[in-house]
């Protein structure tokens, strides 16, 4: 199992395609910084119109902090594509390229190989993540400087003190962690129906925006099915930047999340040990 | 000796159409065996269900005495193959890819054995090339040594000669036949190029529509008399008088002013020579060809099809 996990971990790594995710995360996040630098003081005291008005706020408001959490809403939609472009192809992108046979030839159980191609999906997104930590949060600290961070709600907003801020992005990195993992499990899924390599990531896309949609309509019939659906707890992160910390919330968003990844997984499993491979 | 592979009474299906139909055949130990069919004749369904990319409706298949039911590990380490083309990374190199696929075959292999098998297939020295660049035939040789690299007992290979050339093709072909006969192989090569088995096979079976139609040896399937004799001749247009009022009229299949096909023992050519100097006919020629051809075409009994796949 770990030579079957080293051998897939080689493989993404040695693809050129699976840097394209790091240059996009790295590009909006630049982009994204220096329009802050450039007109982040009018995009603030446009957000804090209302606020302004009641409040007398001073110090560092455009601090590197806001500048993250900015970036992190940003890229809400953009990062389960990204990690749908490595997880969706790891098993269609094997049956399209015809390797697939061939890897099922070997002595390897095909659980193994579903097992491997999961946890090499995670040590991606991990990865991936940590990246998003360490060019959004770590630069824009070093461009912005620190300072309390506002947090703009729609019918609210919540001050955190800088020095009670860094746990929260820690922990919210966590949360975006088993997340992506769950988009992972899914891509996966529809990675082990299809026999080509895009079709599990546009699968996959168009699932998280058809119930992302579905989870953010305030709509009657919608209601009853939103808090059981992946979409409406992917962005439990958040939660980390309320205060008092909705735990109860964050935790129930979690079992949802590990259950639907769980599922996710399994299903593939059931489904794959019984594959013909015609490809 | 036990068989090496013994397959009972395999079936599959696709929706309603019956892809294998109750299969049965064994294989022995050092035998090249040639597997044959017309294009969808079952071959590589049949192969992929040998390999377990395919699961059977029913019928049992055991390689070495394992079965996939109580020993798919140990018979899949039996197991060397290439399935129709030999489809690998095209991102990383020719040695990358082997060692990957050497290291998932379950078994210790050396680097030294690694550039064995290189050297038998001849790539070595084009082994940090990309894939991508290889040409088909380097594919095709890369593949079998992927595929020999844990020195299986079985080496089960889908129209190893698919896409080459004709250079290739005679080189794919050398390779095959050392390998059993130099490195005791045993080899189940599928084609539907009769004259490519033809000249590795020691043995034969001849699958039409997903059922067995013919196996066995292949100088014991062979009917001599079936041989189609070509001899070429000098324009004679008292050709076709001679012919019709002689013995070798019955055994002519056809004619023309240069050249007449009899279908016949190759033993008696030497009479017909003889028949044809006597009657003031110039001989340039005397070849037998497709004498396999005839039987596979008469035994699946499908000529317009079997002509297509030819």
């Amino acid at each position: 199992m770990i030579q079957l996990l080293r051998i897939e971990l080689y493989k993404i790594f040695k693809r050129p395609r699976t840097y394209i995710s790091f240059g996009i995360v790295t590009a909006i996040t630049f982009v994204i910084q220096l329009a802050m630098l450039s007109d982040g003081n009018s995009f603030v005291n446009f957000a804090l119109q209302g606020v302004n008005e009641q409040f007398d706020i001073r110090g560092n408001i455009l601090n590197g902090y806001l500048i993250t959490y900015i970036i992190l809403q940003s890229l809400l939609i953009h990062i389960p594509l990204l990690v749908a472009l490595v997880a969706g192809d790891s098993l269609a992108g094997e049956a399209n390229s015809g390797t697939l046979r061939l890897l099922l030839t070997k002595p390897i159980s095909r659980l193994k190989l579903v097992m491997a191609k999961f946890i090499s999906s995670f040590i991606y997104t991990v990865l991936l993540i940590m990246w998003l930590a360490g060019v959004a949060l770590v630069l824009s600290l070093v461009l912005f400087g620190k300072g309390d961070m506002i947090n703009l709600k729609s019918d609210a907003f919540v001050m955190i003190l800088q020095d009670d801020i860094m746990w929260r992005y820690g922990a919210a990195f966590l949360f975006a962690v088993l997340a992506m993992t769950t988009i992972a499990a899914l891509s996966i899924l529809l990675s082990a129906f299809a026999d080509n390599a895009i079709g599990p990531v546009i699968s996959t896309m168009g699932v998280v925006v058809v119930l992302t949609i579905m989870s953010n309509l305030e709509l009657p019939i919608f209601n009853a099915i939103k808090p059981y659906l992946f979409t409406t707890h992917i962005i439990g992160w958040k939660g980390f930047f309320d205060d008092p910390v909705p735990y109860a919330a964050i935790t129930r968003s979690v079992v949802i999340l590990v259950l639907y990844t769980v599922g996710f997984l399994g299903t593939t499993v059931l489904y794959f040990n019984k594959k013909d491979i015609k490809s | 000796m036990k068989p090496i592979l013994e397959v009972n009474e395999l079936t599959k299906s696709f929706k309603t159409f019956k892809a294998v139909d109750n299969l049965s055949f064994t294989i022995q130990h050092g035998e090249v065996y040639g597997f044959l069919g017309q294009n969808g004749a079952g071959k590589s369904t049949t192969m992929r269900m040998l390999l377990g990319l395919i699961f059977p409706d029913s019928g049992t298949i055991s390689i070495n005495g394992y079965e996939f039911n109580n020993g798919r590990r140990h018979l899949l380490k039996s197991i060397g193959a290439i399935i129709e083309r030999p489809d690998m990374y095209g991102y990383l190199s020719g040695w990358d890819n082997l060692k990957i696929f050497a290291t998932l075959s379950d078994s210790k292999i050396t680097k030294d054995r690694l550039y064995e098998v290189l050297e038998i297939v001849g790539l070595k020295g084009r082994e940090k090339d990309k894939f991508k660049a290889y040409s088909q035939g380097m594919k095709q040789r890369l593949g079998i040594a992927i595929a020999m690299a844990h020195n299986p007992d079985l080496l089960i290979l889908d129209e190893p000669t698919n896409g080459l050339d004709p250079q290739g093709i005679a080189e794919i072909r050398a390779l095959i036949v050392s390998l059993s006969r130099e490195h005791g192989k045993t080899i189940l090569v599928s084609s539907h190029l009769l004259h490519e088995v033809e000249q590795m096979a020691t043995s034969m079976l001849i699958i039409h529509k997903g059922k067995k139609v013919s196996d066995g040896r292949l100088s014991d399937l062979m009917n001599p008399d079936e041989t189609l004799i070509e001899v070429n001749i000098r324009p004679n247009n008292n050709l076709a008088n001679m012919l019709s009022g002689s013995v070798w009229g019955q055994l002519t299949v056809s004619q023309t002013e240069e050249q007449i096909v009899l279908k016949m023992n190759p033993k008696i050519v030497p009479e017909l020579n003889r028949w044809l100097v006597d009657n003031r006919t110039d001989v340039l020629s005397i070849s037998s060809r497709h004498s396999f051809e005839a039987y596979f075409l008469n035994i699946t009994n499908d000529t317009t099809t079997a002509n297509r796949a030819i």
